[in-house]
């Protein structure tokens, strides 16, 4: 489903994906983990097509299409999807509005008749269910003043709706207790089918418990510098990263 | 000075023949002859040099005479869902064939109440134009609202415009509301010629105690009008008056808003929303001036710049040192679209009293690029996505406006225009 293959980006001169090189199937979940800074939100931006960013080399082969040619509204309607780390607060546009073009463009693009107010509605319900998201939340302007847990169901909430064939959860589980966790992995498993993918990226081997991978990968300096399956989680919450940083910079003084 | 301002095309208006009202005339003439035309110098006109553009616009200036206008032209112009009373005037003069007869208020010309104050709140000292007016007007229109009238149907002011080349309207509204009245008004005007004209209005306001008002502006001319307003209200005790200027247009365009806070526990709002493209210049000056304790005042105004497009703000707030307990609150807010676009905001605080809450601020820059990228990732196009921020920014100022078919059309225009990226 997504083939990345010597992904360099840069940002403002700076390079930050030094050579990311990931292949993901559909069916499956990766977990992506890195110490603060080695560029995990960084490769989620260059998938949806952040502009700052510039890719210098490399390429991202999505369902058979270069996903680097389009743009961040065409690659949403081709199916990829970012629950932002930090999701943004955009007062003034209503969420259902923003929901209701949203998944409107997505179907136009898709060859699909546009959802009128009532089946709007009805899809609306059964995704909040999903999420157990209030009514309340989603009458209010888009994430302005939603509490940081409220914003990531919020995210997981327009995943459901817009139904992405791949799905990337940037630290989606940062900041939620422990009830909220689990409803948020119910919804992203309820949503897990044969026919999609996901891509976690998370500090927390916690998030594992729940949304089991089945690929591990460790992001550092800008490269996936270890991959396993979810037993390196465990490991990597015990041990820490250091051990990894130690092989790795020791390599490249070599 | 005064004697060059006169050969000025635009100046020469001062001592064109106008009938009655002659100590009124004779004192704007006075008051003309000590400020002269607003100059390059001239520290309140400084972003607008409407002088220059009127004597380079207005080829031979002459008074726009009334023409006819009939029924069906009137109904062909009622936005949809208005069900008011209408008001109709043509290149300024009131027209009472093809107006609402309207129960319960009086409305006559202004040249049949003699006993009108005219001047006394829009002074002809405080600006050029606004002596202009009272000294060539030919005649205006007289609204009473008797004590205790609280008029149901929103009065609409149409104004049709029908001029050959460079030719100057001054409409004059004298509007009073006696005590515990309450009315709302809508001014709109339809331009229905290709030319260049000058519209230079004075309307004043002289609220009782108690009295409510609404007073709603669109400006929508086209890029032929160039307009200055004057504007001013006299609120009383217990009172409170709210105005919304939406400006879509125009070549370039003055308003003058004043709210004069006379009494306490009165209320003055003041919202304007202007969206700019081509090389339209609209400036908003407004002025309020706190005179005695427990008043309040808000205002809020925003702009999107696009093109060539310039905007200036000036918010004057006047707190005067009786004026203890005043709450004034002033906002203006800009996105500019264009690297051309230009915005020159200033507020304006003098503030006599010491125990007061003011605050004020004022922004200008691009339009939120992470919004921007947040909507797009969920499948909106980058032009809709933008003109759902843009919407959402305007979408706080048409709040304001509390006649739902009104708010409907303006609202509608705004999206329109944002829509198609102004
Ligand atoms: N706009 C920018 N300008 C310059 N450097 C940037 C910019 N944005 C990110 N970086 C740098 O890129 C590197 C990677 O950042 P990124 O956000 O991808 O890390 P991350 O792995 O997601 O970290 P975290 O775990 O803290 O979320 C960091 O060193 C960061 O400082
Ligand atoms: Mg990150």
């Amino acid at each position: 489903m997504l083939s990345i293959k010597n992904l360099h980006a840069s940002i403002e001169g700076t390079p930050i994906l030094r050579g990311i090189n990931l292949e993901i199937k559909a069916g499956e979940v990766h977990a992506i983990m890195g110490p603060n800074g080695s560029g995990k939100s960084t490769l989620a931006s260059v998938l949806a097509g952040r502009e700052e960013y510039e890719v210098t080399d490399g390429e991202v082969i999505f369902n058979g299409k270069d996903l680097l040619e389009y743009s961040p509204e065409d690659r949403a309607r081709e199916g990829v999807f970012l629950a932002f780390q930090y999701p943004v607060e955009i007062p003034g546009v209503s969420s259902t509005n923003f929901l209701r073009t949203a998944v409107n463009q997505v179907r136009e693009y898709r060859g699909l008749d546009p959802l009128d107010a009532v089946k709007f509605l009805t899809l609306m319900k059964e995704k909040m269910k999903l999420v157990e998201i209030d009514q309340k939340l989603l009458s209010r302007s888009l994430n302005e003043g939603f509490s940081g847990g409220e914003k990531k169901r919020n995210e997981i909430f327009q995943m459901a709706m817009l139904e992405p064939k791949l799905s990337i959860l940037d630290e989606t589980d940062s900041g939620l207790d422990i009830d909220a966790l689990k409803i948020v992995s119910n919804g992203v498993n309820q949503l897990k089918s044969k026919d999609n993918a996901t891509i976690v990226v998370t500090h927390y081997q916690r998030l594992l418990d729940y949304i089991v991978p089945d690929y591990v990968h460790v992001l550092y300096k800008g490269r996936i510098v270890k991959s396993g399956t979810k037993e390196l989680a465990l490991e990597l919450e015990e041990k820490g990263y250091d051990w990894i940083k130690e092989a790795v910079d020791s390599e490249a003084t070599v | 000075m005064s004697t060059l301002t006169k050969q000025t095309k635009i100046g020469s208006l001062i001592d064109f023949p106008a009938k009655g009202f002659e100590s009124a005339r004779s004192q704007a003439k006075e008051a003309f002859e000590i400020q002269g035309l607003p100059g390059a110098k001239t520290e309140e006109y400084k972003f607008t040099a409407i002088t220059k553009k009127l004597e380079q616009q207005l080829t031979d200036v002459t008074m726009a005479e009334p023409f006819e206008v009939t029924p069906e032209l009137v109904n062909s112009h009622l936005f949809e869902g208005f069900d008011g009373d209408v008001l109709v005037f043509a290149n300024g003069h009131f027209q009472s064939n093809v107006s609402s007869q309207i129960e319960g208020i009086e409305i006559s010309l202004l040249s049949k109440k003699s006993d009108t104050s005219i001047g006394k709140i829009a002074k002809p000292e405080k600006d050029a134009f606004c002596a202009i007016n009272q000294a060539s007007f030919a005649d205006g229109l007289f609204i009473s609202i008797p004590k205790k009238t609280q008029l149901e149907k929103t009065i609409l002011f149409l104004n049709f415009t029908k001029i050959s080349s460079g030719q100057v309207i001054q409409p004059r509204i004298w509007i009073e509301a006696g005590d515990f009245a309450e009315a709302s008004f809508i001014e709109q005007t339809i331009n229905l010629t290709d030319v260049t004209f000058f519209v230079n209005k004075v309307v004043e306001i002289k609220g009782g105690l108690n009295t409510h008002l609404h007073y709603y502006r669109l400006q929508n001319e086209g890029s032929n009008a160039i307009e200055v307003s004057n504007i001013e209200t006299d609120i009383q005790q217990d009172s409170t008056f709210s105005s919304v200027v939406i400006s879509l247009s125009g070549e370039m365009v003055r308003n003058n808003l004043s709210l004069n806070l006379l009494g306490s526990n009165s209320e003055g709002n003041m919202y304007g929303l202007y969206l700019l493209n081509g090389k339209t210049h609209v400036d908003n000056h407004t002025n309020v001036d706190h005179t005695i304790p427990h008043a309040e005042s808000n205002e809020l105004y925003k702009g999107i710049l696009a093109d060539h497009s310039r905007g200036v703000f000036n918010g004057k707030i006047f707190v005067r040192q009786d004026a203890q307990k005043t709450n004034a609150f002033q906002q203006n807010n800009n996105i500019l679209l264009s690297e051309d676009a230009v915005v020159n905001t200033k507020p304006q605080l003098e503030i006599w009293a010491d125990d007061v809450k003011c605050s004020h601020g004022c922004t200008t820059g691009q339009l939120d690029e992470e919004a921007l990228f947040y909507l797009q990732t969920r499948g909106i196009g980058k032009l809709q996505a933008k003109g759902l921020l843009l919407y959402a920014f305007a979408g706080e100022v048409l709040e304001h406006i509390k006649h739902e078919a009104f708010k409907t059309y303006c609202t509608q225009l705004v999206e329109d225009r944002l829509g198609a990226k102004l």
